[in-house]
């Protein structure tokens, strides 16, 4: 066991933990982060995405001993004080179905718009490949992420 | 009238400040206001007075209104889409209704989120259960203005008097007292006009909750104390452990207990855990760790040599010898040896596994008084809770399952057997266990959609008619995953899609035939209509180009006249969804209707370019009527890609519009993923595949681009719209690639040369 300080959604934690156990578990059973969901622990299906230094990353294959000084944004901190636009786009979609695909679809949405603000349909592809809604969503995902781009958020 | 100068003390709730706060202290001050003798009577004296007419409903002294969703939320809406009925008909007003998840409780009446039913199952009774309460809330504000009731109606959370007065639901709730509940001959359900917010839009309750990350679903609920429990299961269902070392597992910091659950040998039920070895941790990772350091040698069971591609190979084979006749009309021999021409085609199916994006999950805790308490994603808490009873060894009442929200199902958390797992290491460890299945543990241990091996033969005769349909359809039964002499598929696996065939044809013959279960068989989303669908509705575009005809209009010649068609008579045993045939019967006219409306919205007939198709079927299941029209493109590389999905659909009234959108679009991704994705295989009794690198599923670049849905504005009795997406879409899709690629798909999931 090892001791880490992690930055998490603006704040500062400590936590105790095995060098190679990977981010999400530590955000789901010691930090009760739990709107961030495991899904394949392979980096298969995207469930799991949180944002390192605002770099989507698949929290299930990153080791809590390499997160070091880099900043932590999970589902709960995009949109504390208020909705974030994405979070907007997808209740003015009502993109969910089961909704438990979708933090990690916000997530690879939110950085995706944070790099390219007027996303093709290409774009949006190879952003958003990496997640799995076995519901099927995705073409509300790809009308929320446009209408973000756009700003059409009332 | 009465004095009304009584002076009351009017509270305003939570909820209604809230709202109110929210537009501002004008807003506060227009609630302050309407609290004032002459002015409506909106907020009330005792916030603990509540009125439960009924199970499912109740309205609180401050004027909120309650509504218990009894069955399970994994995607569909029905958290959200049963309790907007109720709260139309009691003319609720939406913003002031608070859902509750029920837990395993028969007075709630069937559970089992299954099936497509929810919906047709309780439209009428929710109906009338608001109906009930809008009543006696009328009749309330009519004892209290001593007034007859015929002059008051309930509006919108109101109930108004003709004079203007107004009193609202939280204090009409006080006033209710111990009146009768109303005969049901006086009670009026609205009319199809009157709705408010049956057939309108209405957003699913959790909708915030979800993309904030709020939502709970099986693995997120707490409860102090919890240990996590991985469970290293044999690849082969039911088979047991011949040897196991744990020593290097116990040393992984964070572990607590190593033991054996025996296995339960197959067939294995739906409800007992496979068995294997359980690690028991501090933590997840501790877990997962502890669960790699084991060392187990497997025994073999009785389905070790299970291999599915040989298998199904061989059901092939079968289907081409007579099988047990299932239907049967005129003469099948004497119509396809006298037919002007015959086309034959095989098809098959492979196993497919749900792989809903949570996977099976549950908290179980097993306490010192011998009761247990389960939260878990399950599609059936009553079956749980008796399933966890049974193999615990207590009484049904000292289980109490609480429904998370479902991450996805599909069928495959219809089945308890994972949590009472759970229960099971909880009563074993006396901790409170989070069971975690991994997505390995997903896709190997599922119960996995039967594979199907068919054979059809259609007769054309000399006036180019349809004149013989020769069908057979081999495949396991679910039945076999419970019982060892269930060996053929049943009636109702069937009717999905084979027996209720409706073509007006005058020789008719199909024919099923002995297929033992070797692994877990369950229902996955829309069960037998996913394999007979794509041979009927891949068969049809077959005879269109022998007939040399349009392939819708091939299909609505086949459908023949208006009639509703008599399957009792037609075939023994007719299963027609649990339903009575005369309550929802076969209408040939509902099925033209969504054929010939697919036709004309989407565009079909036109101009497809080189590498371009367009492919329709159509299919009634859940008694919904669908059809579909699928657009491809096919490039050099043979990488499929679906510009355009139209779908026409039946479902009576549609209760919830937007959602049933949302389902179809949804179902025909899923349709998506088993064309064009997705395979299991069995090699020596395990399955071959791990995760989503080799058991494929549709991504945003496979799905479908954009999908239209076309809903009929029917008044007919609501049915299901949760599976019926599913069947029509994929004989559509193939057909598109027929037309784009001159390629007939026979096998799924699609390979193309």
């Amino acid at each position: 066991m090892a001791k880490y300080t992690l930055k998490v959604n603006q704040q500062t934690v400590e936590v105790e933990a095995m060098p190679d156990t990977p981010l999400l578990w530590v955000l789901r059973d010691k930090l009760t982060l739990t709107g961030t969901k495991y899904g394949c622990g392979k980096a298969l299906c995207g469930a799991c995405t949180v944002h390192l230094d605002g770099t989507p990353m698949r929290s299930c294959s990153v080791p809590i001993s390499a997160v070091g000084e880099q900043t932590i944004t999970t589902i709960e901190g995009v949109g504390e004080k208020e909705l974030h636009p994405v979070q907007k786009a997808w209740i003015l979609e009502d993109v969910p179905q089961c909704g438990f695909c979708q933090s990690g679809q916000i997530m690879s949405a939110i950085a995706l718009l944070e790099e390219n603000k007027n996303p093709t349909d290409a774009d949006i592809d190879a952003a958003m490949a990496g997640n799995i809604c076995r519901c099927g969503t995705y073409v509300r995902i790809r009308r929320a992420i446009k209408r973000a781009a756009k700003n059409e958020l009332s | 009238m009465k004095d009304k100068s009584t002076p009351k003390i009017y509270k305003v709730s939570r909820r209604d400040f809230l709202r109110k706060s929210a537009i501002g202290a004008g807003g506060l001050m227009l609630g302050i206001q309407l609290s004032c003798e002459q002015k409506p009577k909106f907020l009330t004296g005792d916030p603990n007075a509540v009125f439960t007419p009924n199970v499912y409903i109740s309205i609180s002294g401050t004027g909120e209104v309650t509504l218990v969703a009894h069955r399970s939320e994994m995607g569909t809406g029905i958290r959200t889409s049963l309790p907007l009925i109720m709260a139309d008909e009691m003319e609720a007003d939406w913003d002031q209704v608070k859902i509750v998840q029920a837990v395993n409780d028969v007075k709630y009446g069937d559970q089992n989120t299954d099936g497509s039913y929810s919906v047709r199952m309780f439209y009428p009774q929710l109906r009338k259960a608001g109906a009930t309460v809008r009543l006696m809330l009328e009749k309330a504000a009519a004892r209290e203005w001593d007034v007859p009731v015929s002059e008051c109606k309930a509006q919108n959370h109101t109930v108004v008097h003709t004079s203007g007065e107004v009193f609202g639901y939280g204090y009409l709730a006080e006033k209710i007292g111990d009146m009768p509940i109303p005969d049901e001959s006086e009670i009026q359900l609205k009319a199809h006009e009157d709705f408010k917010y049956i057939t309108k839009k209405t957003s699913i309750y959790d909708l915030e909750d979800i993309v904030t990350g709020k939502a709970g679903f099986g693995l997120d609920t707490q409860v102090p104390g919890t240990k996590v429990a991985v469970v290293q299961r044999n690849p082969e269902a039911g088979a047991g452990i011949k040897s196991f070392k744990m020593e290097a597992a116990k040393q992984v910091p964070g572990v607590q207990k190593v033991f054996k659950v025996e296995a339960p040998g197959f067939p294995t039920g739906f409800e007992k855990p496979l068995g294997g070895i359980v690690v028991v941790a501090d933590d997840t990772w501790a877990a997962l760790k502890g669960r790699e350091a084991l060392e187990i040698e497997w025994d073999k069971g009785t389905n070790a040599g299970y291999d599915s591609v040989a298998y199904l190979d061989e059901l092939q084979d079968k289907t081409s010898r007579n099988g047990k006749i299932k239907r049967e009309q005129g003469n099948i021999k004497g119509a396809l040896s006298g037919a002007a021409k015959v086309i034959e085609a095989d098809f098959k199916v492979p196993h497919f596994s749900h792989s809903p994006m949570e996977t099976p999950c549950a908290v179980a805790h097993f306490k010192a008084d011998g009761s247990c308490e389960v939260w878990a994603p399950v599609q059936d808490p009553q079956w749980t809770g008796r399933a966890v009873a049974g193999v615990l060894g207590i009484e049904e009442e000292k289980v109490t399952v609480n429904v998370t929200l479902l991450g996805g199902a599909f069928g495959r958390k219809s089945k308890p057997e994972f949590a009472v797992e759970a229960a099971v290491i909880s009563k074993e460890t006396g901790s409170p266990i989070k069971l975690l299945w991994t997505r390995e543990d997903d896709i190997q241990s599922s119960f996995y959609h039967f594979l199907c091996a068919q054979h059809m033969k259609v007769g054309i005769d000399e006036n180019n008619k349809v004149s013989a349909w020769l069908h057979r359809s081999i495949f396991p039964s679910i039945g076999g995953s419970a019982d060892p002499n269930a060996k053929e598929a049943s009636n109702f696996e069937l009717c999905m899609g084979m027996l209720d065939m409706p073509f007006e044809v005058a020789n008719v013959c199909c024919e099923s035939n002995e297929a033992p279960t070797q692994i877990r068989i369950g229902w996955l989303r829309s069960v037998g209509n996913i394999n007979h669908a794509f041979a009927v509705g891949s068969m049809l575009d077959q005879v269109a180009e022998a007939r040399e005809m349009d392939p819708i209009d091939n299909a609505l010649d086949m459908i023949g006249a208006d009639r509703d068609i008599d399957f009792d008579n037609l075939v023994e045993g007719f299963w027609n969804y649990n339903e009575k045939v005369e309550d929802f019967p076969w209408s040939t006219v509902r099925f033209k209707n969504v054929i010939q409306t697919v036709k004309d919205k989407s565009g079909w007939g036109k101009e497809m370019p080189a590498g371009k198709g367009m492919g329709f079927a159509a299919h009634r299941s859940f008694l919904t009527y669908v059809a579909c029209v699928v657009e491809v493109e096919v490039d050099d590389n043979n990488n499929i890609k679906i510009p355009m999905v139209h779908f026409a659909v039946d479902c009576g009234v549609p209760v919830n519009p937007e959602r049933i959108k949302a389902q179809f679009e949804g179902g025909a991704a899923f349709g998506a993923s088993l064309a064009l994705k997705s395979e299991i295989t069995v090699k020596d009794g395990a399955v071959q595949q791990n995760n989503f690198h080799d058991y494929l599923v549709a991504r945003i670049t496979d799905a479908p681009y954009e999908t239209a849905v076309h809903i009929i504005d029917s008044q007919e009795n609501p049915t299901g719209v949760g599976e019926p997406p599913v069947p029509p879409f994929i004989p559509a899709l193939c057909n598109a690639i027929y037309q784009a690629t001159g390629q007939r798909i026979t096998k799924l999931p699609v390979r193309l040369s």
